[in-house]
Order: C-alpha cells, then structure tokens, then sequence
C-alpha cells in the first residue's frame, strides 16, 4: 500500500510537468491553431538560462526562477512576432515541421553554448518528509504544488482579467475579435510568451529530478504531446487530465511490467484510447459544416 | 517558348507529357547508368543513398504529398522492412522471395497502424504515428529472438538467382532500378482514378466524399502502398547499412525523411527525387566543408595578408566540427523552405523553367501567394 502510494505520488508529480508542458501546446493551439513541436526545447532552453542565472551568477533561486520565465517568455514572444506569424493559415503540418526546425536549432544552440554535458540544479526543496510509512520527497512535493499553484494564476487571468478574457475571444473568433478592437496579434504574441514560461517553469521545476541535458526537451515533449492529444487536443483541462494519466501510467507501468513497457505503455495506452474516442477524452467530434 | 496543344483527354494522362520531356528522362537515365564509370567508388555508395532515400521519399510523398496524411512515424515502417528482410535472409529464404515477405509485413502493419487512423485528422494522426513509431522501437530493443537487440544484425550482401551483388557499383544499379520502378508504379497510380481520388482527399475531404470518394478505402490503399514502399526501402537501407541497431530507426530518422519531401517540394514526384539528393548528400557536403572553408580561408589569408579572413574560416570550421551541428543546419534549412519556398526544391524548379521558357515575359507575381487568413480547423 505504502508503494502504491509512493507510486501515485510520483505519477502525479511527473504527470503535472506533462500536463503544464501539454498546456503550453493547448494554449497556443487554442488561440493560433499551430501546433507548436519545440515545447520541449523552449522547456530546455529556460532550465538552462535558469541554470546560468543560479549557478553560473550566483543568483537566489527565485530570482533565478523568475529571470528565466521572463527571459523565455521574452524569446517566445519575439519568435512569434518574427517567424510564426507568418505561417499563420499554411497548411497545419507545414507548422508541425517549422517548429520541428526551431526545435532541431534550438538543440543545436545549447549543445554549442553549454555542451553536451550533464548539470545539476541546487533547489531549495531537497528534503524528505515520512507520513505513515510514505517518503514525500520534497522535491516531487514542489513540482504538484508549483502546478497547482501555476494553472490557479492562469485560470484568475483568463477569467477576471481584461487581456484575458480579450485572448478568450480572440480564440473563440479571430475575426469578430479584430472587429471588437482587440490587438490580436499582440494577443498572439502574449500567447506565445505565457506558453513559453509555463515551459520554462516546468522546465526548472523538471531539473531537480531529470537533471538538465539538450535532450530533457525532447523526451518530456514527446510525452506531453501524448498527453496533449489523450485529453483531447483543445482543451485545457484536458492537457492535464492526460498529462497526469499518462505520468501514473508510466510509473505504474515501470513499476509493475517488464523492463521496457515503462516508456511504452503510455503510447499504447494512448493508441487504444484514440481506436476507441478518436477526438481525444475531452475533444469535441463532429464535422465542419460545409 | 514552346506550347503544348492538348487535342484528347488522353493527354492528360500519359505517362510523359510529349516527346521532348521523354526524351529528357531517356537522357538522365543514360546519365546514371553511365555515372559509375566516371565517378570513384566511396561517390557511388553516397549516391545509392540518393536512391534508397528516393524510394522512402516517394512512400512518404504519397501519404503526405498526395493524400495529405501527416505520418511521424515512417522510419518504423523502413525498420519493419530492413528487419524482416535481414531475419528471412538469415534463415536462408531466397532474396526476391525475403524482399517479397518484408513487403507484405510492412504492408500488413500499415493497414494495421491505417485503419484506426481512418477516423483521426490532423495533429492526432501524427501523435499516433508517433506512438506507433515509439511502440516498434522498443519492440525492435526487446524482440532480441528475432532482432538480437542492442547486440545488432549483420547483413549480408544481396545475392539475387545467383547473381552476387558485392561491390559499390552493382548495387547501386540495383538500388537505381529498384527507384525507377517504385518511381513508375506510383506515376501509374497517380494517373489513374486512385491517384485523382487521393488528392482529392488532400484538398478536401468533404468534397471528396461528396463526389463519391471512399474515404476509409483510399486512406488505407495510401497507408498500405506507403508502408509496402518503405518495406521495399528497407529491404535496401539493411543492404546498405549492413549492421542494424534498434536505435537508428528513432523519431529523427522519421523527422528526417519528412524534411525530405518538404524541402524536396511536397505535392511531386520530382519533389521526392530532389529531396532525396538533399537528404543523402547534405552531410557528405558539410564534411567536405568542415575541411575546406578554413583551408580555403587560411590561404587566401596567407596571400592577402589580413589575418582576420584565416581566424573565421578556422571559427567556421570549429563550429562545423561541433556535435550536432547537423541537426541544426537541417532545421535552419527546414525553417527557411518552409518560410521562403512551400513548394520546395520542385517548386523553385518550376519557377526557373518558367522564367525560361517565357524569357521577356515573366512576372514574378505569378507565383505570388494569396494572402491566406486563418483556416479554422475548429468546430465550434
């Protein structure tokens, strides 16, 4: 029981970075429709730039935190502004693969600046608690609460602020939005910027227990995307509905099957799900009317 | 300038569209037949990759290109291949015969991965492509019965009624005929109502259907003849390549083989011949670089005398020596052709042909993108 526990625990702190990284994809899905592949690279970028500030200028740790959110955030605002922008309306895969591109440079960027070396984080939550038998490792404590605490900011912004609700329109309807005076393609590049430190922060919550390398992108993203489509490609609670689905799938799976069905029974999982609710669990279905 | 008078319904289907452009392909046929005598032995084997590439381009043109189904996870279908073909080779089946079963497995395992994905659009389909890619690497990893795992598979050379195929140069004649059917059976395919039916599915599923189009059939006739042409690719890539691991079939190797057919010109057969030339010689090209732009550099340094020209070629070639510095030139590229070039490598063609063939005449507006506004995929 106690394993278990300890189990769950761990799914849901690795399911909450799934599901935060799954709710940058929606974010910016939702309001521009591009589906945006280098997620997990911005992710990586903003642990190394979190890295740089802590380690390398020696800088408290919320500071840190709070210069790589905004520094990242900055980037995904700029990358909008120069390059997404124009592909709004090309063909979807035609995206998928630029931002592909952008994430394959990316990699390239930080293995040239940092190396392909291993670095670690120092975080001030390195300690365990025991309740009944159960380690609370800390550091998994801070990724839940960190989620839980982001995606309550960002609900209050969406709903009670005015550039919020302005983003909510834009999503709902580009066009009627433009004609209700609203910047949207300022609204297009805040998306992008929210959805850039949402990353980020994942990513310096993630770097205590992956450890920070070029490739801690790509393997979180992929997951993530998994997570993205299982709740249904679209919906915010969907993202982390399936984020944390698929976290507790791969630990119990790791913990309970033969080596290997660790990073595969999420995918499988996954499959299954989609042969049976081919929209995902909270997609909507139907056809565009013609 | 030259005009092309169309007087029957039957022009619009043959397989060259007059004499000239025939006799055109007849002279780059005699053109690779005769490259191997003029060119050395280790330019033979990279351009058998342009070859082998050029099959997997023209599976991956047909399922993205023609039919518009977006697949992440091709190279799974060329490891099903390559591993079928180097497992029948070793229990002593004959080539044709093993080449023939790895075709019909990949075949099969498309239809398998197809029909589940009939109902899936867009960035679902993708995902689960993706997935399905994950799943057979890590089958490829455990499955050591019959992969043999991290440890590798040895392939041996092809033997076929007989004829031992052992060196560079016959080879590449047989990856070179093994194109030019793969290239003739889907131009075959595309003129007929099958092709029509799949690009009507790419332009427009609703309309398609409404004109009578199966959609489930066609979507999985294109998945299926995909896969049996990557099953064929395969069967090459484990000849080529001659010792498999689990982890050359990754997510990059599926990426790489969709920047093929982008970069080549998405939407043309001509497309997945360019951007298999792309993809097999780009690397080859770098490394040839790596070693000549700061040699070339520090000389012309050394007869003009201004240093500075010798201290960046020697920053160009350290930069070039980097880890991964491929992978990012390849998204640079990625980048650029999808900003600059939609069309790709064939569409820049085309507009080259054109300025020629209407010299004075041409107007760079004519191929000038419509201002496009936001397709919404959305239903709501």
């Amino acid at each position: 029981m106690a394993t278990f526990l300890q189990l769950t625990l761990n799914g849901l702190a690795v399911g909450c970075i799934y599901g935060l990284v799954a709710l940058g994809f929606v974010l910016i899905y939702k309001a521009t429709e591009l589906v945006n592949f280098a997620q997990g690279d911005l992710l990586m970028l903003g642990a190394f730039v979190a890295y740089m500030a802590i380690v390398l200028w020696g800088l408290d740790y919320w500071v840190g935190f709070l210069i790589a959110v905004a520094v990242i955030a900055i980037f995904g605002a700029v990358l909008d502004m120069t390059v997404l922008r124009r592909v709004i309306g090309q063909p979807q895969f035609a995206v998928v693969m630029l931002t592909i591109g952008l994430g394959a440079m990316f990699r390239t960027f930080a293995s040239v600046t940092w190396g392909s070396e291993i670095y670690t984080l120092p975080t001030p939550f390195s300690g365990v608690t025991n309740i009944a038998g159960v380690t609370l490792s800390h550091q998994y404590l801070s990724i839940i609460a960190g989620t839980l605490i982001l995606c309550g900011i960002l609900y209050a912004f969406f709903t009670y602020t005015r550039i919020g609700i302005a983003m909510q329109a834009t999503s709902q309807n580009q066009l009627a939005a433009y004609y209700m005076g609203i910047p949207v393609k300022t609204i297009f590049s805040l998306v992008w910027a929210i959805s850039a430190g949402v990353a980020t922060a994942a990513g310096i919550l993630l770097a205590p227990v992956t450890l920070i390398d070029i490739n801690m992108g790509l393997a979180v993203a992929l997951k993530a995307f998994a997570a993205a489509v299982l709740g249904g490609f679209g919906s915010i609670p969907g993202a982390l509905v399936g984020g944390i689905t698929i976290g507790l799938i791969e630990l119990y799976a790791g913990a309970t099957l033969p080596d290997g069905f660790k990073d595969t029974a999420p995918y499988i999982v996954l499959l299954m799900m989609l042969a049976v609710r081919p929209q995902g669990l909270f997609g909507t279905l139907g056809r565009k009317k013609v | 300038m030259r005009f092309l008078f169309k007087t029957a319904y039957q022009q619009d289907i043959r397989l060259f569209r007059d004499g000239v452009t025939a006799m055109w392909y007849g002279l780059l046929a005699v053109a690779v037949l005769l490259l191997p005598a003029v060119i050395s032995g280790y330019y033979v084997g990279e351009i058998t990759w342009v070859f082998i590439y050029g099959i997997c381009g023209v599976s991956l043109m047909v399922l993205v290109g023609y039919t518009g189904l977006l697949s992440l996870g091709h190279a799974a279908f060329l490891g099903i291949g390559a591993y079928a073909h180097a497992y029948f080779l070793q229990h002593g089946v004959p080539w044709v015969a093993s080449v023939s079963l790895a075709i019909l497995i990949t075949t099969a395992s498309g239809i398998t991965v197809g029909l589940p994905a009939l109902r899936m659009a867009g960035i679902y389909l993708a995902i689960a492509t993706l997935a399905f890619a994950v799943i057979i690497q890590e089958v490829f990893t455990r499955w050591e019965k019959v992969t043999k795992g991290f440890a590798g598979m040895a392939v041996d050379k092809p033997v076929i009624f007989g004829v031992h195929f052992n060196d560079n140069v016959s080879f590449y004649y047989l990856c070179a005929a093994m194109l030019a059917i793969a290239l003739w059976l889907t131009r075959n395919l595309l003129r007929s109502p099958t092709g029509r039916a799949w690009i009507a599915i790419r332009d427009s599923e609703i309309a398609a259907q409404s004109m009578g189009v199966n959609l489930a059939v066609y979507k999985s006739i294109a998945c299926a003849y995909s896969a049996a042409l990557m099953g064929l690719a395969g069967a090459l890539f484990a000849h080529k390549i001659a010792y498999l691991a689990p982890d050359i079939f990754s997510i990059l190797l599926s990426i790489q083989l969709l920047l093929l057919v982008i970069v080549g010109g998405l939407g043309s057969l001509h497309g997945a011949v360019f951007g298999a030339i792309f993809v097999a010689l780009l690397p080859p090209i770098i490394a040839i670089l790596r070693d000549s732009i700061p040699a070339t550099l520090s000389d012309v340094a050394a007869t003009t005398g201004v240093g500075l020209i010798g201290a960046l070629g020697k920053a160009i070639g350290d930069f070039l020596k980097k880890p991964g510095v491929e992978a990012g030139i390849f998204g640079l590229i990625l980048v650029l052709v999808i900003l600059l070039e939609p069309l790709g490598m064939y569409g820049r063609w085309m507009k080259i042909r054109l300025f020629f063939s209407t010299f004075p005449m041409y107007k760079r507006h004519t191929f000038r993108r419509q201002k496009s506004y936001m397709k919404s995929e959305r239903l709501r």
